[in-house]
């Protein structure tokens, strides 16, 4: 009976040991990546690889080109994708509880939030390069990736909307508001640190995603800094892709520096939302 | 006032539906160029066919070396993820102090974030590199790295899950395992996994579907070369990857060739959308077990 | 009984009120006279606060409510179709059983209702929220802390600020839904205190569980009993004389 015990018992140390281990695993991983990419890439991180154009020359090259074209991107796509996001969301859990268009709406975004990114480019290349003919430019490019991270905003604004109690909602109609006039002033300032927590995570996602932008065009090799929205234009994760499939060393350093930079953008971003949430969640302690 | 209410809530679900307007573009899309395409090629062909070579002289259009390629490196990459991701979920649930639970979550998470193309490069520079020295046999481009490096930026999504999963399972089933006696080890895979099986099952099958849509991981260390195999140790194509090759190359719009990335759209397409629905479906009706 | 010569500030003629198809209020008819302070006292369930919420249709939102009968303020039938539920609002205030102010600053939550008006201007914001925590008793306290957000104040000083909110916008009826259940001996006896005072300006109508409170502070008190109004009478008349035996037994405890 007691040798069953001790079976047991050793089967259990030992799973926590290995529980241990396959956590600390991903850690792991995580710091082997970071170190690599430190290691070879942080001596190319000077002034002119930040404000270089294009060059066959692994040491002339630099960032200059795509780093606008993220910041762009990051402009644009906010300024499509936030308020579409915030209003649907608004919609969806204020005003559309009971309809069927709303539960129609919401098996479409459900649905939307697992197609793969570049089926995203194939409809972009369709409707936006093609038939509106708007081109391989950073309108089309940032008119993508909304329509990507929307299910992203519209789930993390409702999560936020939903969070309000239902009684700052009965307060506000008892003293007279109408249905917006409650949202606006209550709902959304009180939902506010969500909301906007979610939405600099979905900008994270946008600007590191890179395959919907390669099936509408955008280039692998320009030379112009973009300066309008119909510009042609590039963005660092195509330019991490274009540097990887050169054979010079002096490339793949040149990729690993990139790295550093789009790592840093990412990592700030994801830093300030955690910090932002964590924020929020003390201050309206419901 | 009654008529301003009225079109605030109309602009609102103008925007709403700007979803619904996203699901039918790509429906219309993806058919509307792949019927072009199934007029051409007839669909056996396209289904039964074992190569794809739309680029070269002699063309073939069979799917299945690009299905092939895909499956491949998914399944290595759940293979790697699920009974990591399982066991985290199950070691943070169970055994881990609260403390420890809440500082890993968000590190986990962090794996979830970083740029696919970053976690490309460090297959095809790291961890080829590292596995060449033990299978020297292993070329260059191939399904195993690529594979194992999709494994682990989807292990948060397993493991994230498959947590939820457990810790909805009922206290009353845990005390009921421990008051006889059981060990954590016992009880979190004689009880609880059991209990919360549909949950996982749920994160695996949207960690496949994931895995599946994947592109720029295998598009970097993959390699451009579709074939019907299981040999994780040469290149292979997967659908993804030929798409971006397409668009990297100078494909004349409308061309036969402009149309296979369509077609390799919309067979990528399916199997997503057929997966993520079966998700949710086990979901649905599961769920309803401990309400 | 002069009082009772006065027009009725709040009539309800054969009211019925369905869930789907559960009946929640059986034909039940009240008249209330202004400047009053009316209790709604019956066991948990028997219908008194879905009957508050009828006066200032608080309960359009739940789903399946129906409604037959009338209700009338000041001779208008507020369910009429014509009738807009934001103005109804305004001249009825509600007050509820947990403090619910928002999270803002204590001068935010006073001027909200004026603000959703449009009253914009700050000489009238001011002086509506100085009147507003005067006439809630609380202005002493909060005075220089009009700033402060008013989740940092104490229970019965955020059941006040609520209070002072729903006066700003100057309601001819106030209803509370047991205002002071929530709170502590203290913040309970400043209440009904206020209660008291409040009853000059305004119709009041409280729904309280608790009886002693009841007889505190109304003037009058309709017992309720699984949706039926079993009896309405002066206060003191239901506590040491009622007419009907069921509150009899409600009154000295024999359930409930």
């Amino acid at each position: 009976m007691s040798r069953h015990i001790d079976t047991n018992r050793l089967k259990d140390n030992l799973f926590r040991y290995f529980g241990i281990a396959c956590t600390l695993f991903g850690l792991l991983m995580l710091g082997v990546f970071l170190f690599s990419v430190a290691q070879q890439g942080i001596q190319r991180l000077d002034w002119q690889f930040f404000t270089s154009l294009p060059s066959r020359k692994p040491e002339e090259a630099g960032i200059l080109i795509p780093l606008l074209g993220t910041i762009w991107i990051m402009v644009l796509t906010s300024l499509i994708a936030i308020p579409l996001g915030v209003a649907s969301g608004i919609y969806l859990e204020e005003y559309g509880k009971k309809n069927r268009i709303a539960s129609l709406i919401e098996i479409n975004i459900t649905n939307l939030a697992g197609v793969p990114s570049i089926i995203y480019g194939l409809l972009a290349l369709e409707i936006f390069v093609r038939i509106l003919g708007l081109g391989k430019s950073l309108i089309a490019g940032s008119l993508t990736l909304a329509l990507l991270i929307l299910p992203i905003i519209i789930v993390a604004t409702r999560e936020a909307l939903k969070a309000v109690p239902k009684t700052i909602r009965e307060a506000s109609y008892a003293l007279g508001a109408t249905k917006w006039q409650t949202t606006w002033f209550q709902i959304l300032p009180a939902s506010s640190g969500g909301i906007v927590t979610g939405v600099i995570l979905a900008i994270s996602r946008a600007i590191g995603e890179t395959a919907p932008l390669i099936v509408i065009g955008a280039m692998l090799y320009i030379t112009t800094v973009p300066t309008s929205p119909m510009d042609d234009f590039s963005v660092l994760p195509i330019q991490i892709f274009n540097w990887l499939s050169r054979p010079q060393k002096g490339f793949i350093i040149n990729a690993t520096a990139a790295i550093i930079v789009l790592l840093a953008i990412t990592f700030i971003l994801n830093g300030i939302a955690i910090s932002l949430r964590n924020r929020w969640q003390k201050k309206v302690k419901w | 006032m009654r008529t301003k209410e009225k079109v605030i809530e109309w602009l609102l679900l103008l925007c709403a539906t700007v979803s619904i307007l996203t699901t039918v573009g790509i429906l219309w899309v993806l058919i509307s160029e792949s019927s072009v395409f199934f007029a051409k090629v007839p669909i056996s062909e396209f289904l039964f066919d074992k190569q794809w070579t739309p680029l070269f002289d002699d063309k073939h259009f069979g799917i299945m070396s690009l299905v092939s390629g895909t499956m491949l490196t998914s399944l290595i990459a759940v293979g790697v993820a699920l009974p990591i991701g399982l066991t985290i979920a199950v070691y943070l649930n169970e055994y881990a102090p609260k403390s420890f639970r809440k500082s890993i979550k968000p590190i986990l998470e962090i794996l979830a974030a970083i740029p696919t193309v970053v976690y490309g490069f460090f297959a095809l520079m790291v961890v080829t590199p590292f596995l060449q020295q033990i299978f020297p046999q292993m070329s260059g481009f191939n399904a195993l790295s690529p594979g194992i490096v999709m494994g682990i930026m989807i292990i948060p999504m397993i493991s994230s899950l498959s947590e939820d999963a457990l810790y909805a399972v009922p206290t009353s089933l845990r005390e009921a395992s421990y008051g006889i006696g059981a060990t954590r080890f016992q009880t979190s895979f004689k009880v609880l996994v059991p209990a919360a099986s549909s949950g996982i099952i749920v994160s695996v099958i949207l960690a496949i579907s994931r895995a599946i849509g994947e592109t720029m991981i295998v598009a970097i260390a993959a390699g451009q070369q579709p074939r019907l195999t299981f040999n994780p140790f040469v290149p292979i194509e997967t659908i993804t990857t030929y798409i971006v090759q397409v668009s990297l190359g100078d494909v004349v719009q409308g061309s036969l060739e402009y149309q296979t990335i369509f077609a390799a759209g919309i067979a990528l397409f399916l199997l997503t959308f057929i997966l993520n629905n079966i998700s949710f479906y086990i979901k649905k009706k599961f769920q309803e077990k401990y309400e | 009984m002069v009082k009772d010569l006065m027009s009725p500030k709040l009539i309800a003629k054969d009211v019925n009120v369905f869930y789907d198809e559960a009946h929640v209020i059986k034909n039940v008819s009240i008249s209330i006279q202004p400047n009053t302070v009316t209790a709604f006292i019956g066991p948990s369930g028997c219908g008194k606060s879905t009957f508050l919420r009828l006066i200032n249709r608080m309960n359009d939102y739940i789903d399946g409510f129906r409604k037959t009968g009338d209700i009338l303020i000041d001779g208008d039938d507020i369910y009429d179709r014509k009738v807009r539920v934001e103005e109804l609002r305004k001249k009825v205030g509600m007050v509820f059983q947990k403090p619910n102010p928002f999270p803002k600053s204590i001068y935010e939550n006073v001027i909200y209702g004026l603000r959703i008006q449009g009253i914009n201007k700050k000489s009238v914001l001011d002086e509506a929220v100085e009147r507003s925590l005067k006439r809630a008793a609380i202005w002493e306290e909060v005075k220089d802390n009009l700033n402060k957000s008013a989740l940092s104040l104490s229970g019965g000083q955020q059941q006040r600020i609520c209070i002072a909110r729903t006066l700003a916008v100057e309601p001819s009826i106030v209803l509370m839904d047991e205002p002071a259940s929530a709170l502590d001996p203290i913040s309970t006896a400043k209440i009904e205190e206020l209660i008291y005072e409040l009853k000059t300006q305004y119709t009041i109508i409280i729904v309280t569980h608790n009886m002693q409170q009841a007889g505190r502070v109304s003037d009058k008190v309709a017992f309720f009993y699984i949706g039926e109004l079993i009896e309405f009478s002066e206060t003191k008349e239901i506590f040491i004389n009622p007419k009907k035996e069921l509150t009899q037994n409600y009154i000295t405890g024999r359930f409930g």
